[in-house]
C-alpha cells in the first residue's frame, strides 16, 4: 500500500543518513577532556597531529571549564582528563576516578588592564599586592566566576591579597560565568582588569586597549597534569591508547612538541614532565 | 567597532575561495540536520496524522501538550540528551557522546515536536474537509491517514523546511552533547560560538553568511512552494 | 457460487434524529426499493442532506434505524457511492482522483486507469483527466465527482444537492449523467430543493418538511395531486425560508 511503502523509504532514508553521518566514527580515537583555554590557545591544534601520525590515534578534545571537564571524567564521558588545578585533579584520583596524575606543563596567568590603569599596577610583579591595589580603587575586574582552573587560581590570590572576595565584591567586580574568551570580550568592551593564561591572551584578537600589566610572579604559574580515567570504574574507557596519549605528552618528543608551539615568536607553554 | 568592515571582507574571502576548513564545517552541519530531518519527519508526520485523525480519550490534553513542546528550549534538550547518552546514563553504552550521533540525535528531538504540532493541524483541517468524502469511499482510518499526508504535501514540505531551519540553526543541544570538538562534532553554530568567543571574526563571520545564506534559501524556496502549489494543484 | 445479495430495499423505520438539542428528523418510515429514480423533495432545512447521510451510513440515527437487505461487510470495498453538495477533490489529477476510488474498491492496478478514463469520457471530461482537479471550475468537479462514484459500479448512489451551487449550463450536465447512470442499472436516490430538476428527474418522491416524511409517492401523483397541506403549499412556492 502507498501508505506503507512511502513510510518504509522514509525510514530507509533516516537510517542511511543516521549511518553516514556516524560511519566517519569508525578509526581509533579517544575523547580528552580539557579546558576551554588550552584548546582556545591552538596548542592542541599543533601537538595532536604528531601523536596521530606516530600512533594513528584520533584525539578528540572536548573543551569545557576545569570543573566541568573532571565531571565529564568522573561520568565515564572520557577516556583521560587534561588539566590544570592540581588540588582538584588529586581529588580527582582520591575518589577513585582517576589512576594517577602526571605534570606535563605550564603556562602562566597575566594579569591584564586597560592601558589608561587606573589601579596603578602596571609593570609590577607582584599579583597579591596588584588585586590589593585593584580592590582600594574599585577599579572594573572581570572575574570568569565558572569553576575553572583560572577561576580558581583567582580566587586563590584574592585570598592571598587577605581579601574575602565572596563578602567584599561590589559592583566593580563583574562575575560572568564564562569561558577565557567571552570573559576577555567582556572586559575588552569595559575596559576591565581582569587574569587571563598568557595562551588565550596571545590569541586573542579583540583587545581594545587592554594590555599586560602584571607578570612573572612565581605565583602565577600555572601547572597542567594529565591523568587517565579509573578503567577500573569505567571498563570501557580506552585504557591502551589512553595510556599511550599519556605517556607521549610525558616522553620527550611530546614536550619538544609542546615546547615548539609558538604565537608570533613567542612560547606559550613550558613542558616540565618529571623523568 | 571599526574591526567589522576588514572582518567581513575576509569572511567573504573565505566563503568564496572554498576555504577547506569552512565547508568542512558547513558540510558536516549540513550532513547532522539533515539526518536528524530525516528522524524528525518520520517520527512527527506520523504522530501528527495519527493524532489528527484518530479518536482516543485525552486527545485535547495530548494536542495541548505537542503544541507546548513547540517552545522547548534547545539547551534543555541538550541537557536532557547529555543525561540519556551519558556512560553513566541510560544509554551510555552506546557511546555516542561527543560524536555526531548525538547531535542528530538532540536536533531529532528539538525538531519532532514542531513537525508533530504543525503537521496535525494541516492534517486535521484536510481531514475536516475530507473525512465524509474519504469514509463515503472507503477509505479506512489509516487508509486515510496516507492519503492525508500526500494531499497536504506541499504544507507538509514548507514544515519540513522550517524544521530543517530550526535544526541547522540551533547552538544550545549540540554544543553540549556533541562537543565542539574540532574536525568531528563542531558545526556551523558552535564554529561561530567558538570564533566569536575568540575574538576571530573573519571565520565566524564566514560561517555566519553561509549559515543566513542557508536559512534565506530555505524560506525561498519554501514560498516557491507555497505560492506555485497554490496556483498549480489548487 | 451465488451472486451477492442486492443491497436494496433500504428500510428506514422510524428514523430519528437529535443533534444540539433540536430535531432534525422525527419518524422517518419509508422503503426505498430498487429501480425508480428516488428524489427527496423539501425545503432547505427539512432534513433531507441528514437523512441521506443516515441512509449512506455516514451518521447514526439516534432513534430508529436504517436496514439494508445485505448490509456491507466492515472493511469491504462499498457498494453504495455519495456525491457532496460540494465536491471533495483530492489534490491530484482528475483521473487520479478517479484512480483512487477504483483502488478502494479493489480493482486491479492494470485495468484502473482505461476505467478511470472511460468513467471522465462519459461526464465527457476526458479532455481534461491530466489537470488537478481542484483547478477545475465548479461544475467540472461535481461531473468528476460523480464520474468517480459511477467508476466503481456501485448499486446505489446518493447524490445530496448535486446541483445547488451550480449555474444552469452545469446543471444541465450534471442531470443528464444523473439520467445515464440510472439508466446503466444503479439506484439513484438524490435530495434537492429545486422543484424543475424534481419534475425532470424522479420516478417517485420523498417529500420532507421540517424533519418529518409528509408523501412518499409515484413522481407524476405527487406533482398533479399532493396530498398535504405542506406538499401543496411547497409546489406553490409558499413554504417561508428558515
Amino acid at each position: 500500500m502507498a501508505l506503507t511503502r512511502r513510510a518504509l523509504l522514509a525510514a530507509v532514508a533516516a537510517s542511511v543518513s543516521l549511518a553516514a553521518v556516524t560511519a566517519a566514527a569508525q578509526e581509533k580515537f579517544i575523547t580528552v577532556a580539557s579546558t576551554t583555554s588550552t584548546e582556545q590557545s591552538g596548542l592542541f591544534k599543533h601537538i595532536l597531529p604528531e601523536f596521530a601520525k606516530k600512533t594513528g590515534v584520533q584525539v578528540r578534545v572536548v573543551a569545557l571549564g576545569t570543573g566541568q571537564a573532571l565531571d565529564v571524567g568522573r561520568r565515564g564521558d572520557a577516556d583521560v582528563v587534561f588539566v590544570h588545578d592540581k588540588p582538584a585533579e588529586e581529588k580527582f584520583i582520591a575518589e577513585g576516578s582517576g589512576v594517577e596524575r602526571k605534570e606535563v606543563m605550564y603556562n602562566d596567568f597575566i594579569l591584564i588592564g586597560p592601558k589608561s590603569d587606573p589601579a596603578k599596577i602596571a609593570g609590577g610583579k607582584d599579583i597579591v599586592a596588584a588585586l590589593k591595589q585593584v580592590k582600594a580603587a574599585q577599579a572594573p575586574f572581570v572575574s570568569r566566576g565558572d569553576k575553572s582552573g583560572t577561576h580558581a587560581a583567582e580566587l586563590r590570590y584574592w585570598k592571598d591579597a587577605g581579601i574575602d572576595i565572596a563578602a567584599d565584591k561590589g559592583p566593580w567586580y563583574k562575575e560572568t560565568g564564562s569561558g577565557m574568551g567571552p570573559a576577555l570580550n567582556t572586559a575588552s568592551s569595559m575596559n576591565a582588569y581582569i587574569l587571563a593564561d598568557r595562551g588565550t591572551w596571545l590569541s586573542f584578537k579583540n583587545r581594545g586597549d587592554l594590555a599586560i600589566l602584571v607578570q612573572g610572579d612565581p605565583r602565577l604559574f600555572n601547572q597542567y597534569g594529565v591523568i587517565l580515567v579509573n578503567p577500573a570504574k569505567y571498563p570501557h574507557v580506552k585504557k591502551a591508547e589512553g595510556q599511550a596519549f599519556i605517556d607521549w605528552l610525558v616522553s620527550p618528543e611530546g614536550q619538544q612538541s609542546i615546547a615548539s608551539y609558538k604565537i608570533e615568536g613567542e612560547q606559550l607553554f613550558f613542558p616540565n614532565a618529571k623523568r | 567597532m571599526n574591526t567589522i568592515g576588514p572582518a567581513f571582507e575576509r569572511a567573504v574571502g573565505m566563503v568564496a575561495s572554498a576555504d577547506p576548513q569552512l565547508w568542512e564545517i558547513v558540510g558536516l552541519s549540513l550532513r547532522v540536520s539533515l539526518a536528524a530531518l530525516a528522524l524528525a519527519a518520520l517520527v512527527g508526520l506520523a504522530l501528527g496524522a495519527i493524532v489528527a485523525v484518530a479518536q482516543f480519550p485525552g486527545r485535547r490534553a495530548v494536542i495541548v501538550v505537542m503544541n507546548a513542546l513547540l517552545g522547548l528550549p534547545s539547551v534543555v534538550v541538550g541537557l536532557l540528551v547529555y543525561l540519556l547518552l551519558s556512560r553513566a546514563g541510560p544509554l551510555g553504552s552506546l557511546g555516542i557522546l561527543f560524536t555526531p550521533g548525538a547531535m542528530v540525535i538532540a536536533q531529532a528531538v528539538l525538531v519532532t515536536p514542531l513537525i508533530a504540532a504543525l503537521s496535525r493541524q494541516a492534517i486535521e483541517d484536510a481531514w475536516r474537509e475530507y473525512r465524509e468524502q474519504l469514509r463515503s469511499l472507503g477509505a479506512t482510518t489509516p487508509r486515510a491517514a496516507g492519503t492525508l499526508l500526500w494531499d497536504t504535501r506541499f504544507s507538509l514540505a514548507t514544515m519540513l523546511l522550517a524544521g530543517f531551519g530550526r535544526a541547522v540553526s540551533e547552538v544550545g543541544a549540540v554544543m553540549i552533547v556533541g562537543g565542539n570538538i574540532d574536525g568531528v562534532t563542531r558545526v556551523m553554530t558552535t564554529a561561530i560560538a567558538l570564533e566569536t568567543s575568540k575574538g576571530d571574526l573573519p571565520l565566524a563571520l564566514g560561517l555566519g553568511i553561509v549559515l543566513l545564506a542557508i536559512v534565506l534559501v530555505l524560506n525561498v524556496v519554501a514560498h516557491m512552494i507555497r505560492e506555485g502549489a497554490q496556483r498549480r494543484y489548487g | 457460487m451465488r451472486a451477492p445479495q442486492s443491497l436494496l430495499p433500504l428500510s428506514l423505520e422510524r428514523v430519528g434524529f437529535v443533534a444540539g438539542g433540536r430535531s432534525i428528523l422525527a419518524d422517518v418510515s419509508a422503503t426505498i426499493a430498487a429501480g425508480s429514480l428516488t428524489v427527496i423533495l423539501g425545503p432547505n432545512g427539512a432534513g433531507k442532506s441528514v437523512l441521506m447521510r443516515i441512509g449512506h451510513g455516514l451518521l447514526a440515527p439516534t432513534s430508529g434505524r436504517a436496514v439494508w437487505n445485505a448490509p456491507e461487510a466492515p472493511g469491504a470495498p462499498r457498494r453504495q457511492a455519495m456525491v457532496f453538495q460540494h465536491p471533495v477533490m483530492l489534490r491530484r489529477s482528475a483521473i487520479a482522483n478517479i484512480a483512487y476510488a477504483l483502488e478502494l474498491a479493489g480493482v486491479a492496478k492494470a485495468e484502473r486507469l482505461a476505467r478511470a478514463y472511460r468513467a471522465l469520457e462519459q461526464v465527457g471530461l476526458a479532455h481534461l483527466a491530466e489537470r488537478p482537479a481542484r483547478v477545475l471550475s465548479g461544475g467540472e468537479q461535481q461531473r468528476v465527482a460523480i464520474a468517480r462514484a459511477w467508476a466503481v459500479r456501485p448499486e446505489v448512489l446518493f447524490l445530496d444537492e448535486p446541483t445547488a451551487n451550480l449555474d444552469p449550463g452545469a446543471t444541465a450536465a450534471i442531470e443528464q449523467a444523473i439520467r445515464a447512470i440510472h439508466a446503466s442499472g444503479t439506484k439513484i436516490v438524490m435530495t434537492t430543493h429545486n422543484l424543475g430538476q424534481a419534475r425532470r428527474l424522479a420516478d417517485e418522491i420523498l417529500f420532507l418538511y421540517a424533519g418529518r416524511l409528509f408523501e412518499h409517492t409515484p413522481a407524476d401523483q405527487f406533482f398533479a395531486a399532493p396530498r398535504s397541506e405542506e406538499a401543496r403549499a411547497f409546489l406553490k412556492g409558499e413554504v417561508p425560508w428558515h
